[in-house]
């Protein structure tokens, strides 16, 4: 019983996300197989080799798989699938994109955003945007997966001495083609990535109001920030920061939640957060359900005033 | 141009479902189905292709019950031409779903198939990548915007951390993400219009397709409940409790 996990990288680092799914591949049982598949990805091979638990990394680099072409990278992984038990990919934009493809290819079904391995065929998964939690069973030859990076930890990034096999990559498809890419740059940690996320829901106000009120309480913290669905599509916050069952899941060890009601699609985003802290005018907001400390009050003053006490 | 949207009737997004207490699954009895939101983004969004007369013909299709047919029917409201139901009373996975859809991309010919990135139901975001797959066509999931020429397709899609523009050759399959548009409200006019027009029912076994599901589930359960904590009366004891009780700043 081997497993194999796709590596999440942009062809210079291995994605963080990558460590969860590995965690869940060890909890399966059996080896552990890193693929990455990019373009003069060599750096981010001899990072998971250097990923504690991970027994070989097979390493596929052309042009081709530089920008993670869904056709190209199922590609990839059906010509080393043979033999696999389980392949997994991180449950993110990338390999919720590629994994439906590849077992569509070998003709099994999928498992999405598995939270939880109970047995080496047995899972669960949250359905109804996490208003129920689903055990599944797949008995299938290969079970593939995706992996939600929140249920599990993040394996250790160094410890580990696995071997590099370079092996050959498969031609472009043909039929799709990268024309570019707005990647918002970063100058605080990404969203899923976060120690502490400052949140913004719909009483910001305004995209104004949002930056002025919480960007200064984010800087105090060293948080990433997100925003609420209501928030985002009001233009408070870029789409890229939204929190919920349709944005980011996120599980940070500390969530702070300011202006937002907490409607059932942001809580299945972040109640998996160490510590949720919630500032919110309304006392009957269903976010105080979920927080640990519960503010309430208008935002508009207790924000500034918190940032003064940090 | 012909453009086939398959779309998925589900608990309606305001509903809170409730878990059935003997685990077998959740309670969806005598509760308000609809079209899935990402599914209806999906049909807007052919809607919107054909008013630019780049689509001549759009194609609703959707598998499961019988009931589905309101669901086609609502499709047709905002502006599908003719719809297709796939019959049948089996639960249907995605991989089933895909072959169904494979079977009639063979049969019609289309040359885009657009639909939800992912059923609010078992949010599994599996099915288009499927059909692309099974049908040997590229795909653009989570798109943001769709730019539809007579050889080509350009669709803007959000990634973690901002969004890519991919150029796909025709056909493909583009799945919805929420900005992608916001659907039209359905007209009275267009509700009595939408039931003349042609629904086809036909069964998976007439397409040659084994619907029989792969995955089985064992039990549902409640989610883990998270119990609410304290309400502090000021932000001096919020700052303290974090330092001190939960010790994360």
């Amino acid at each position: 019983m081997t497993t194999l996990v796709i590596a999440e990288h942009d062809n210079a680092t291995l994605k963080g996300a990558t460590l969860n799914t590995i965690t869940a591949a060890t909890q399966v049982g059996g080896d552990v197989h890193v693929l990455v598949a990019g373009s003069n990805a060599g750096a981010v091979a001899a990072a998971a080799a250097a990923v504690a638990g991970v027994a070989k990394v097979l390493h596929a680099d052309a042009p081709a798989l530089a920008e993670q072409l869904a056709e190209n990278v199922a590609a990839q992984v059906l010509a080393v699938a043979a033999g696999y038990s389980h392949i997994f990919f991180p449950a993110t934009a990338h390999g919720k994109n590629v994994a439906p493809r590849v077992a569509a290819k070998l003709d099994v079904g999928q498992l999405s955003d598995i939270s939880k391995v109970i047995s080496a065929d047995t899972f669960e998964r949250p359905i109804y945007a996490g208003n129920a939690i689903a055990t599944v069973q797949c008995t299938q030859a290969v079970k593939v997966a995706t992996v939600r990076t929140t249920g599990f930890d993040p394996a250790a990034a160094t410890g580990g001495s696995a071997a590099v096999e370079t092996i050959a990559a498969v031609a472009d498809s043909g039929k799709s083609a990268f024309v570019g890419k707005e990647i918002a740059k970063l100058d605080r940690p990404e969203l899923t990535a976060a120690k502490i996320i400052v949140s913004g829901g719909r009483a910001m106000g305004s995209s104004e109001k949002f930056n002025e009120v919480l960007t200064p309480l984010a800087d105090k913290l060293g948080a990433a920030l997100g925003a609420s669905r209501a928030a985002v599509d009001a233009g408070y916050a870029p789409n890229d920061w939204q929190v919920g069952q349709t944005g980011k899941i996120v599980a940070p060890q500390l969530y702070v939640a300011c202006g937002i009601s907490g409607a059932i699609q942001h809580l299945a985003g972040m109640k998996d957060s160490k510590v949720i802290v919630a500032i919110n005018k309304d006392e009957e907001a269903p976010i105080f359900s979920v927080a640990d400390y519960g503010l309430v009050a208008d935002l508009f003053v207790a924000v500034p005033e918190l940032i003064k006490a940090l | 141009m012909k453009v086939l949207v398959p779309v998925k009737r589900v608990v309606d997004y305001n509903v809170k479902v409730r878990v059935k207490s003997d685990g077998t699954g959740v309670d969806i009895a005598n509760v308000k189905m609809s079209m899935n939101p990402f599914d209806e983004i999906a049909v807007e969004e052919a809607v919107r292709l054909k008013e630019k007369g780049v689509v001549t013909e759009i194609i609703a299709v959707s598998c499961g019950v019988t009931q589905c047919q309101e669901t086609l029917r609502t499709a047709m409201a905002i502006g599908a031409d003719r719809a297709i139901l796939v019959e049948t009373d089996v639960e249907l996975q995605p991989l089933a779903v895909a072959k169904l859809l494979k079977a009639l991309v063979d049969k019609e010919q289309p040359g885009l198939v657009i639909l939800g990135k992912q059923a609010i139901d078992d949010d599994c975001n599996q099915t288009g990548q499927m059909l692309a797959a099974l049908a040997d066509l590229p795909q653009a999931t989570f798109a943001s915007k769709v730019e539809l020429t007579a050889d080509a397709v350009t669709v803007s899609r959000e990634v973690d951390g901002g969004s890519e523009t991919l150029k796909l050759t025709l056909p493909a399959i583009v799945t919805t993400d929420l900005r992608l548009n916001e659907p039209r409200y359905v007209t009275l006019p267009n509700i009595m219009k939408a039931k003349k027009k042609p629904l086809e029912v036909i069964k998976p076994d007439a397409l040659g397709v084994d619907v029989a599901p792969r995955i089985k589930t064992l039990k549902v359960s409640e989610p883990p409940k998270r119990g609410a904590g304290v309400k502090v009366p000021d932000v001096a004891t919020l700052v303290a409790k974090l330092k001190n009780e939960a010790k994360v700043i």
